[in-house]
């Protein structure tokens, strides 16, 4: 059994310990979170209006694929999700087993206002917003948020991949 | 060793079952989020039980608690592929109910953004369909053409995709002449794109393969199962609303009507390419005609007037500032239930005050008042208490205009903040989408909502004629007859 | 090319509509209550017994053959009428370009009606959607079960009586908070970046 007392972990709060930023973890970060940011892969899960909108960015005017992005059918081949749409109370049980399909590390992208706080539709069937089922990291906002808003927002969860830290190791 | 042990009858060992496999809602194929349980044996379909649903909103509900302008923006959201062209549905059975009409700019400004969403439309369609059939490069081309419609819509309206242009009584604003200018060079290089569609799939063997003599159902059948649209007129029944009872300028341009004959995919794939054709031939039609004019009916009592000439009515000094008169004020508080903007404070029976920093200018409180306590001070926006009472000059002693603008404004409040009264009555009113025909009917009992906003969806019918289309073909032609009836779970579920 | 382009030619339009009505009348007469116009369009309002009778002598007279049944959808009038819901078809010709609207009286004790799929195959869906949001049984139908919203939920939406926002959430449907309970468990295991 690894004596985790001799690893050097320092002490954050109770009970929580992490590795410290080093010479071989930072080298290590880099060049996992670089690859990692730069090869995307979401799973296909548009919904409604803002899927439209997707297939746009994914078409040859804006390019998803020169980020690295290419859509998977399948989540367990998957990175992240990109919640597209309005999400509604029969719809959400779905949504929730797609995303646990997806192995770790994986992100999600709440796109479009549907997706981020339930938008136009306040009744009896819509969902108010994903984040409150999951784990959301990216919201992009607007009705339909424009193909560059989407590509900045996809910007921004590389950003925060680039700036994560041993996630790739067991005690993190 | 009897003849019973050695053989066993052959049938047992190649007994079959059928299979229930679910094409959930979370698939690349099903154009949004539809499910289907087929029963298949072997690869062959003996059932298929769609399930929708999964996008249903309650837009029918909400549009009970919205006047019918501000639902509005709704009903882009449905088939939000080809979004003008359910606003125009909507904007043509509101005016219906009204009573009221569009003036003839607006309606050839109408007609010809329904047509362009109409080739948005079948440019999609033919991109998705093509694509889960197997042909990716149309799909890549089909987005190019899209991309300039969808500029084109933002010079217009600001929103590539859910715009709001088409108003009850007209459009929102004019056209700007480099609109017209970059749609004519689309009209003009358009059928040339046609034709490299065309050339990638019309006579591609696997395409025939794959789409002729799959999902052909015969014309009676088709209308007793509620089919419209080019998914009706593939079968060669010749029901097109804009020739039936025409609506905006359709009756003023001339187009013909694809009609097929042997009700397969195959037959719905070309009456859509040939409408692409014929929506072109519209635009340039309409471009040519188009007559000079207002874009927005002018009867004050349901419309909203342009904003330029309800400012010279309303605002004709823009600086002004409400003052309360302390000594006219009998405190009576009438003013300070009635403001929206909850910018009136005071005591019972005490001089009410207006908070300059909190009023939105609305007039309300000027008409409210009985005792002529509150006055119109022009120029004295951003004033003092002190300086707006020096100024202030009893209401009697306003001039006319002022007095008239102060009513205008609170006509104009009222129209924004609820609505127009509408005429008691229901009405029914269809136009031609895209997917077939797009119903409104309204119930309206007098007040400025709606009692029942119902959408008839073609899109929700033709969901419902899936068992009947796929059944007896394989797993694969499933994926061919969910993309030839065209549907969209936005609008379908609502 | 078995596609053609045709110009379509459109007889005039047919019959007037309050002739319908009057035709319908004739047929029927003691199933009629009223007939209502607004806009040029004629309404007929029935009582809910023969509906499906009524509907089929429309849809099989060879002069009126209104054939296309644009729509089927239900009003509910709580506390304006005596008679609480109303399904109404919206019938059209093809052949004739005639149209006529009939609104069929269901009160709220006796919430049942004969179904038209016999007659349209395609008012099954409809027919579906009426019960879901209305909870108008059809007798005759051969599915009917809900179609919008899941298949246990509790309540018909498009009552006047049932609120906009929906139920509160511990009444809520329970496949919706079993997934927010759940993923709160487990947002104990998600990665804190």
């Amino acid at each position: 059994m690894i004596d985790t007392s001799t690893m050097g972990l320092i002490q954050v709060e109770e009970d929580v310990k992490i590795l410290p930023p080093n010479i071989i973890i930072t080298s290590f970060d880099k060049i996992i979170n670089w690859g990692r940011l730069s090869s995307l892969w979401p799973t296909t899960f548009g919904l409604a209006c803002c899927a439209i909108e997707m297939m746009a960015t994914g078409a040859s005017h804006y390019d998803f694929d020169r980020f690295g992005i290419i859509f998977r059918g399948s989540p367990r081949q998957a990175d992240c999700v990109i919640v597209a749409g309005t999400v509604t109370k029969k719809m959400a049980p779905i949504v929730r087993r797609v995303y646990d399909q997806i192995p770790e590390p994986r992100y999600v992208v709440a796109m479009g206002s549907c997706a981020c706080t339930g938008g136009v539709f306040r009744t009896y069937s819509t969902v108010q917003g994903c984040d409150s089922f999951l784990p959301v990291d990216v919201y992009i906002p607007g009705c339909p948020p424009r193909p560059e808003t989407l590509l900045e927002g996809m910007m921004m969860l590389q950003e925060k991949i680039r700036n994560e830290r041993a996630r790739w190791s067991p005690w993190r | 060793m009897s003849g019973k042990d050695k053989m066993e009858p052959v049938e047992k060992i190649f007994e079959t079952r059928e299979l229930n496999v679910n094409m959930g809602p979370q698939h690349p194929a099903t154009h949004g989020v539809l499910r289907l349980v087929l029963d298949i044996d072997g690869e062959t379909i003996v059932k298929v039980t769609p399930y929708v649903g999964y996008l249903h909103r309650g837009i029918e509900k909400l549009g009970e608690s919205m006047s019918f302008f501000q639902a509005l923006p709704l009903t882009d959201r449905m088939d939000y592929v080809s979004a003008m062209s359910n606003n125009i549905g909507y904007c043509v059975a509101v005016e219906k109910l009204y009573g009221i009409e569009a003036p003839e700019r607006a309606k050839f400004i109408r007609t010809i953004v329904g047509e362009v969403s109409r080739i948005s439309n079948h440019l999609l369609w033919l991109a998705t369909h093509a694509l889960d059939i197997g042909a990716m490069t149309v799909f890549l081309y089909c987005f190019r053409e899209r991309e300039w419609i969808l500029d084109l819509f933002e010079m217009i309206s600001g929103a590539r995709l859910t715009v709001t242009y088409p108003r009850i009584g007209g459009v929102r604003n004019d056209v700007p002449q480099e609109f017209l200018d970059s749609l004519w060079k689309f009209t003009d290089e358009f059928p040339a794109r046609i034709l490299e569609y065309e050339t990638l799939i019309d006579q591609n063997r696997i395409w025939l393969l794959r789409t002729k003599g799959i999902g052909v159902i015969s014309a009676e059948e088709a209308v007793r199962w509620g089919m419209t649209g080019p998914t009706l007129r593939g079968s060669g029944v010749a029901y097109d609303i804009r020739k039936h009872m025409p609506y905006d300028a359709y009756d003023k341009v001339d187009f013909e009507v694809p009609i097929g004959t042997e009700g397969d995919t195959y037959d719905r794939y070309r009456c859509r390419m040939l409408e692409l054709r014929q929506s072109n031939n519209i635009i340039r039609q309409c471009i040519e005609k188009l007559p000079p004019g207002p874009v927005m009916a002018d009867e004050p009592k349901f419309t909203m007037q342009p904003k330029d000439k309800m400012k010279a009515i309303t605002h004709p000094d823009k600086d002004h500032a409400y003052f309360i008169l302390e000594k006219a004020c009998k405190g009576c508080g009438m003013c300070l239930r009635a403001c929206p903007a909850k910018a009136i404070f005071g005591e019972k029976k005490a001089p009410h005050r207006i908070d300059q920093s909190l009023c939105v200018n609305c007039a309300t409180c000027f008409v409210t008042c009985k005792f002529k306590s509150i006055t119109v001070v022009p120029g004295g926006r951003g004033l003092s208490d002190e300086k707006l009472a020096e100024r202030a000059v009893a209401p009697e002693q306003l001039s006319e205009d002022i007095k008239q603008a102060q009513q205008y404004l609170v006509r104009q409040f009222e129209f924004v903040k609820k609505g127009p009264k509408v005429p008691e009555g229901e009405i029914y009113v269809a136009t031609e989408v895209p997917k077939g025909e797009l119903g409104f009917y309204f119930v309206s009992d007098g007040s400025a909502k709606p009692y029942r906003l119902r959408v008839r969806a073609p899109s929700f019918i033709h969901a419902g004629c899936l068992p009947r289309l796929c059944v007896g073909h394989l797993v694969a032609d499933v994926i061919a007859a969910i993309g030839t009836i065209d549907i969209v779970l936005g609008e379908c579920d609502r | 090319m078995a596609v053609t382009e045709v110009r379509i030619t459109v007889y005039p339009a047919g019959i007037n509509p309050k002739e319908i009505a009057e035709k319908v009348k004739e047929k029927f007469p003691d199933q009629v209550v009223e007939v209502a116009e607004f806009r040029d369009q004629v309404s007929v309002i029935v009582k809910k017994g023969q509906s499906a009778a009524i509907l089929r002598y429309l849809h099989d007279d060879p002069f009126l053959s209104l054939d296309h049944l644009q729509d089927l959808t239900a009003v509910d009038y709580l506390n304006k009428k005596d008679i609480r819901f109303e399904v109404v078809y919206n019938l059209y010709s093809m052949k004739y370009r005639h149209a006529i609207r009939i609104r069929a009286q269901v009160p709220e004790n006796d919430l049942k009606i004969s179904s038209v799929v016999p007659i349209w195959e395609g008012a099954d869906w409809h027919e579906r959607e009426c019960f879901d949001m209305f909870g108008i049984d059809f007798i005759g139908h051969p599915d009917l079960r809900r179609i919008l919203m899941p298949e246990d939920w509790e309540g018909h939406p498009l009552r006047k009586d049932y609120p906009l926002k929906g139920p509160e959430f511990d009444k809520d449907w329970p496949g919706f908070t079993d997934v927010i309970k759940r993923s709160k468990e487990l947002r104990e295991f998600e990665w804190e970046g």
